[in-house]
């Protein structure tokens, strides 16, 4: 015996079995493969990375610009999309998710991918309306009959309210929220924003990351008096949860959100889809498009379907993004760490 | 006045009664009761809404990825896991123990973690991000990712099913095989892989459910892209967040089903080699 008795040499690779094994198992998993990657041949695709509450509106939309494209084109285009809280979201394109578009809640998001070079930064001037195809506001999701009487922003901090709305630090639908209420507490006699966000919040007793998670816990769980929601959001809750268990309260004074729209260059230069990405964010601004926002509860920006559809969207007070100091200032002095938000929203005490 | 003793058995009759009625009422509330309103609510509009949300492509899509990915995670893991208990139940070398406890790893840390590692080395910002890109490669939000996080988390599984049988076993029929000559590989084919094979299989099937099941890491990966990067679990998710409460539960169904059905098997196999024992014996 030569070798030695209490070692045993590993297995060494030489086997001519494990060949064939290894080759059948290669076939399998490439025709696998192969048959997840079949639906997408044949079309150009494009992935839209957008926000939580616009999944049902692209659906409609997506299905309505392939239309449009094959007419105009003659060819086919697969849009695919991901949904998620704004702010994560862009993080997933800083992180390498190939978007060709992105559609966010707000344009600080689109500004921190333009940050990293993969769009340019005069981005919002590329398109009409800031970028912004459709606006929308923030309102009230109470419970039927509004037990609690909320009215206006007000009664929101009150002691006993329970307050539903998501995560400034990953929503952009809460960064919203959260600025409507400072634009209104600014606007009271004698108003003390920090004094009044800080017992609003106190009154907030789950933070949700995405605002669709938000909806959930307020219409499916049953947490809470009063939602803060996007005006689409609040219409399509009523509409897919039961009419006859919400009703929307519009408060005196609301923000006027503008959600843009950008082509990610660095992506569709690489993927060479930029013709048909601009061509598909173009179609938004389009009356289909317009009359689309609308059906799903966006206010339009085409001033005929405006018309058409005024009794839809009741008038209000509407604060823009501006007002307060545009979007890089409002980071610095809401979101940022160890800014506003940080400093009053103190869960527990 | 002294107690009369109460006969012995009678005492443990009664304890055995109330420990076995606290598990039963125990497995009935944690187990089979949401188990149960997985069904319920997957058939809530009955059998064709729920077949149909099933039927859905992007539905299709995410069971096809799925499958895909323990597919190719649980082969992996089957021969890392032999592999690593091989040398940790046969060998002594400096580090054993280390190893031994890095294998437990993917237990200890959040799925979060375990899925950001991967962000972390292969996104566009990470280590190898510009490398990747250059070369038209991309690992996170596509396939390769959510293999990389799924493997991560279920490594432990066949590793950790093998190590104590294999150290029970010792090594002298290894040591006995390598004496009349045998070389490794034979050694290891004819009488280390005998000797693990039921229980190899036990820790893959159990590697296969948490694979098709596993969310979080899988989540950070994965991009959400419908019709493309979504698994199971997270094709659930977006579906409840859309109001598809039957689509929802009829997915989730399905995938407690397979789930299920892998343990199902298990148990079958426990049964046979519970046989064969007998037998040998």
């Amino acid at each position: 015996m030569t070798r030695p008795e209490t070692t045993i040499r590993p297995p060494p690779g030489e086997a001519p079995r494990t060949g064939v094994t290894r080759r059948g198992a290669l076939a399998g998993l490439t025709a696998l493969a192969g048959a997840s990657g079949a639906a997408a041949q044949g079309a150009t695709t494009l992935l839209n990375v957008s926000y939580d509450p616009t999944r049902e509106f692209y659906r409609e939309f997506n299905a309505a610009f392939a239309e449009h494209w094959r007419a105009q084109s003659g060819r086919a285009v697969r849009i695919n999309t991901s949904h998620g809280g704004s702010g994560r979201q862009a993080r997933a394109v800083i992180d390498g998710l190939e978007a060709d578009v992105v559609s966010l809640a707000l344009a600080y998001d689109i500004d921190s991918i333009a940050d990293r070079g993969l769009i340019a930064a005069d981005w919002q001037s590329r398109l009409p309306q800031q970028s912004a195809p459709c606006t929308s506001t923030i309102v009230f999701l109470v419970r039927k009959g509004n037990p609690k009487s909320i009215r206006d922003w007000g009664d929101l901090a009150k002691p006993g309210i329970s307050v539903i709305t998501p995560n400034p630090k990953t929503s952009g639908g809460a960064r919203w929220n959260y600025l409507a209420a400072w634009a209104w507490a600014q606007r009271q006699p004698g108003g003390k924003p920090e004094e009044y966000i800080a017992r609003l919040y106190r009154n907030v007793p789950v933070l949700d990351t995405g605002a669709r998670g938000s909806t959930t816990t307020f219409a499916q769980r049953g947490l809470g008096d009063v939602l803060l929601a996007w005006e689409n959001e609040a219409h399509l809750a009523l509409k897919e949860i039961g009419e006859g268990q919400f009703e929307i309260v519009t408060p005196s004074l609301s923000i006027l959100a503008e959600p843009p729209v950008a082509v990610v260059d660095r992506i569709v230069d690489r993927r060479g889809t930029r013709a048909v990405a601009e061509a598909y964010l173009r179609h938004l601004y389009d009356p289909e498009g317009q009359r689309l926002a609308v059906k799903h509860f966006y206010r339009p920006r085409d001033a005929a379907v405006a018309e058409a559809n005024a009794a839809r969207f009741p008038r209000l007070d509407l604060v823009t993004i501006a007002d307060l100091g545009g979007w890089r200032e409002v980071q610095r002095r809401h979101f940022a760490e160890g800014a506003s938000f940080d400093r009053l929203y103190r869960p527990g005490r | 006045m002294t107690a009369v003793p109460r006969p012995a058995a009678e005492d443990a009759a009664w304890a055995r009664l109330a420990a076995i009625g606290a598990a039963i009422l125990v497995f009935g509330l944690l187990f089979l009761l949401p188990l149960l309103a997985v069904f319920v609510e997957a058939l809530r509009r009955g059998l064709d809404p729920a077949l149909a949300a099933i039927a859905d492509p992007d539905s299709l899509a995410a069971i096809r990825l799925t499958l895909l990915v323990a597919a190719i995670s649980v082969p992996v893991n089957m021969l890392g896991g032999v592999a690593a208990a091989w040398c940790i139940a046969k060998f002594d070398f400096p580090g054993k123990r280390l190893l031994t406890t890095l294998i437990e790893l993917p237990f200890a840390v959040s799925p979060v973690i375990s899925g950001l590692v991967w962000v972390l080395l292969f996104g566009a910002q990470g280590w190898f991000g510009p490398w990747l890109q250059e070369h038209g490669l991309r690992i996170v939000f596509a396939l390769p990712g959510m293999v990389l996080a799924t493997v991560f988390v279920t490594f432990p599984y066949v590793a950790r099913t093998l190590i104590p049988l294999m150290q029970d076993q010792g090594r002298e029929e290894e040591e006995a095989a390598a004496t009349l000559g045998a070389s490794g590989f034979q050694t290891f084919r004819r009488v280390t892989l005998p000797n693990i094979r039921w229980a190899l299989l036990s820790g893959v099937l159990l590697c296969n459910a948490r694979a098709m099941g596993e969310f979080g890491a899988v989540s950070v990966v994965s991009g959400h892209v419908r019709g493309q990067t979504n698994t199971m679990p997270l094709h659930i998710e977006i579906l409840y967040n859309e109001y598809q409460f039957v689509g929802a539960f009829a997915v989730a169904a399905l995938l407690a089903l397979l789930a299920l059905l892998t343990l199902g098997a298990k148990l079958l196999l426990e049964r046979l080699t519970g046989r064969r024992a007998a037998v040998h014996a």
